[in-house]
This record gives structure tokens, sequence and C-alpha cells, in this order.
């Protein structure tokens, strides 16, 4: 499936119209969307006709961007006016959403082509996807396996090739999991810097919004879309030599599938070789992160829910419903204690980026889990998969720095792996110019 | 309010709002409310 970039190049070299791609997105939902469950909801007259509409707009000489005419999808998380955002849960059912999100306002002016609203783990509160009213999402890669998640439809729509990109919503990882496991980039932002507005939230403190695609140069195009800075230009990539990087190695590698590791291991090398200065530093409470997350993430989710956990609590997936009431327990006091142990972690991961342009860890700790797995084996010990999934995304959530995950090949059963990028809040071009340099040699 | 004082409170409304499948749940909440509590972050009224 081409990228956003080259269809953009394509269809302004009249080679195929917007007519043409958005089709044959709709006929790979058509063929691939019962086995991998990617699409909550297809749009597809809307889709045709909007695509036709912006083939006699570029036909007219009214050229919207980058994005202009390019199909892509939208996590069922997101409100489309006159759509249900259904948050893949029964709790939503007879929702209408009476206007457009900002960001789905964003890329409407961009010009995009939504094809349809994507599966996702119940309200985003999973990592796997498999919770969720509509049934699982399936990883392209293998269908017996989690796409990862919250966004795990999203991310299935486009290693499908059903879109050219995605958005998608990230609390704890719910981008760069995904991105991680079905073998694209996936970029979340600085936290505040993309609008959540219209957005079904998990945590107000941690949510954020950004792409998932099928490269650095597009999840730019899209971020910027989103941002709406619909008519960006491709930056240039940031000159390697000379740029330091720092490796997150006490409790960021401590528990890696061999393979990952092996494939992480690679990346840095093959770095270190193209002439980037390679460091290893600490975050001295890395280990506490993980508590500040959950005493934060689950009140926030919790006070959310707290009048249909109530009046309609079958209509939770029962995990879903359980986790919700584990947040309902928590006193002010313990969140409080987290709020302050967020800005310590905030401040030493500014620390660690002070004197570099980034930081590099692996985006998962293990490939695409089995759907239904509740621990993995990994160097011969069980572990639970909940926690292996957000433990190396969710820093960047309680921090608020802009985060992505680039492909770094597949592990050897063929499954994707991917390497996280970490860079300075509110520099989140800067992280995706570095990102453009490093990407040809963090994939293979 | 201890943890224990706490956990007590919070497995007896579990038992009363007929969720026993939430009490593991709480149980490793706890550990890991006393991780919080103990962590060299928090302020301290005698310092």
């Amino acid at each position: 499936m081409m990228t956003i970039e080259e269809f953009g190049k394509r269809l302004r070299a009249r080679e195929v119209t917007a007519e043409q791609v958005t089709e044959s997105c709709l006929q790979k939902i058509g063929a691939d969307n019962p086995r991998l469950n990617g699409f909550i909801l297809v749009r597809a007259d809307d889709a045709r006709r909007e695509a036709r509409e912006r083939d006699r707009e570029l036909a007219a000489g009214r050229d919207r961007g980058p994005l202009h005419g390019a199909p892509i999808s939208v996590k069922d998380l997101i409100d489309m006016r006159g759509l249900a955002t259904t948050a893949a849960s029964r709790v939503r059912e007879g929702h209408v959403a009476d206007r457009d999100a900002a960001v789905i306002a964003h890329l409407r002016q961009a010009g995009a082509v939504i094809v349809g609203k994507t599966n996702l783990h119940e309200f985003a509160f999973g990592t796997t996807n498999e919770d969720s009213a509509f049934g699982p999402a399936r990883n392209p890669y293998d269908d017996s396996r989690s796409p990862g998640g919250s966004s795990g439809g999203s991310a299935a729509s486009v290693a499908a090739g059903m879109a050219l990109a995605t958005i998608g919503t990230d609390t704890g990882g719910s981008i760069r999991i995904p991105a991680a496991a079905c073998g694209l980039v996936g970029l979340k932002p600085t936290i505040g810097e993309v609008s959540t507005d219209g957005v079904v939230p998990l945590s107000r403190t941690f949510d954020h919004v950004g792409p998932l695609t099928q490269s650095v140069a597009d999840a730019f195009l899209v971020h910027h879309a989103l941002l709406g800075d619909h008519i960006a230009s491709q930056p240039a990539p940031m000159p390697l030599h000379g740029v330091r990087i720092a490796v997150l190695r006490r409790y960021f590698c401590d528990v890696l599938d061999e393979d990952v590791r092996a494939r992480f291991e690679e990346a840095v090398a093959r770095l270190r070789s193209a002439g980037v200065h390679v460091d290893e530093i600490e975050i001295r409470h890395a280990d506490l992160i993980s508590t500040i997350y959950l005493h934060i993430s689950l009140p926030d989710a919790a006070a959310y829910h707290a009048a249909t956990l109530d009046s309609m609590p079958d209509r939770y997936t029962p995990n879903v419903r359980l986790r919700l009431e584990m947040g309902r327990a928590i006193l002010a006091e313990d969140y409080v204690r987290a709020m302050k142990g967020r800005e310590v972690v905030q401040r030493e991961i500014d620390a660690a980026l002070a004197q570099h342009d980034a930081l590099i860890l692996p985006t998962l700790p293990i490939p695409a889990p089995p759907i239904g797995a509740t621990t993995v084996d990994v160097a011969g010990k069980p572990e639970a998969v909940r926690a292996m999934m957000l433990r190396l995304t969710q820093p960047f959530n309680v921090g608020g720095h802009p985060a992505m995950s680039i492909p770094a090949g597949t592990t050897r059963s063929g499954l994707p792996v991917g390497v996280q990028l970490v860079g300075c809040r509110h520099e989140t071009d800067a992280l995706l110019r570095l990102a453009l340099a490093c990407e040809p040699h963090v994939g293979v | 309010m201890t943890i224990d004082a706490w956990l007590k409170a919070a497995m007896a409304d579990a038992e009363a709002r007929k969720l026993p499948e939430l009490k593991p749940l709480l149980e490793t909440l706890a550990k890991a409310t006393a991780l919080l509590r103990q962590a060299d972050v928090n302020d301290d009224a005698k310092r």
C-alpha cells in the first residue's frame, strides 16, 4: 500500500485519483475486515462521494494540501457529527455525536477522506483490543494474535491496507503499542499539543491524540493536519552526525523478549555506525512510574464513568468494569501523592533529555501476544501481558514527552518489533526530524 | 488512613456490592499504594 506522501505525488501527477485509491481501500475492507475486525463502521458511500469531490476540487485547481483525497480511518473514540461514537461499548448504545471533534474538523479541512471508524479496547481502557462490544480486532501479521491496543483496529486497518493512515489515542501507549505490534510508525505528541475536544476521555491527565502511519514522513503530515496546519511541507531530516541519543537501560531493558532485545541492539548499533553518539542514562524513579500511572489514570477514568457504573454496570465488559471499580477505591490522598510523583518523573526525563537530542528504548518488551493470553513467557519467566504492554510506553504519558514508535524489523517468527524515540516536551517537530533521519537505520 | 484499614473497608464494600472478583485486584492495588506511600518523592510535614 502506498504512503500518503507517495499518494500525494501520484495524485498530483494524475497517475491515480482519490476515488480509485479510496475504492481500493474499501475493497480491502470488504475482503479482510471480516477476518481482522478492524472497523466498527465503514462509511463506504460517504467516502466515495467525498473522494469524488476531492478529485473535482483538484481538477478545478483547489489543493487542500498533503492529505487532500487521502483515505484514512479514525478510532471510534472520536466524535464525527451524525455518527455514533461507540467507544466499543454497549454503554454508548444510542449515542449520536452532534458535532465533529476538533481533530475531525481539521482532517476535513485538510481534505482527508474518512473511510470508517475503527475498533478499540472498550473505552480505550486496555492494551490488547480483546474487550470490545464488537469482538476483538486481530493482527494482520498473525490473526491469532492481538494487534495491540487500545487503538488496535486502527493499526490493523493500516497494516492491512484498508486505509493509508489512521488516527488513534494514547493514554498509556495506545498509539505506540499497536504501531509496534503491527509494524507501523506511531506518534504520541507532547501532552496538550493536539486537541482532545470531542474525544471520549480515559484519563484527562494523560490522554493524547496522534497518528499511526506507514512512515515517519506521513506521521509528520498527519500530525500537522491534526494541529490544523494542513499545508505543512515536509521537514528536512536532522543530520545524524553529532546527534546525541541516550539508551535507557536499567528498568527499561531489564525484561525483554530475546528477539526484541536483538532487534533493539542492532538498531542502536546501526545508529552508532551512522554517526550518532550513543550514551546510557537512568531515570531514577523508573520503578515507580507504573504505580504513579495507576493512581492517576484509574481515578480519572472512574470519575468519568461513575454514573454509568451505577446505572448500567452490566453493559461494560467484565474486565473493564472491574478496573474502573478499582479506580473508585483509590483515596484522594494517594491521587495527590501520585501527582507529586508525576512531577518528579517529568523532571527526571527532562534532565535526561537536557544533554541529549532523544532517548531510545524498545516500544514493546514482547511481540504481539496471542489473543486471550493473560501471561507470556519472557526469558523463561511468566509475565502479565498488561504490565508488559504498558511498561515502556506509559512513562512518557506520565512525563508528557513526545514519543514515537518506528518499525525495527521482525522476530524470527515474523512478528513486528518497534523502537521508541522520545523527545523534549513541546519539541515534537524536532523529534519527527530526528526520527526521519533514524528511520532507514532503525528499520531493515 | 492506613493501607490495612483502607483495604479492609474496600474489601467489605466489594463484598456488599456483590463484586467478589474485585477483591484480588484490590489486594494488588494495596501493594502498589504501599509502594507509592513509601517512595521518597512524597511530602512530609515533619521535614
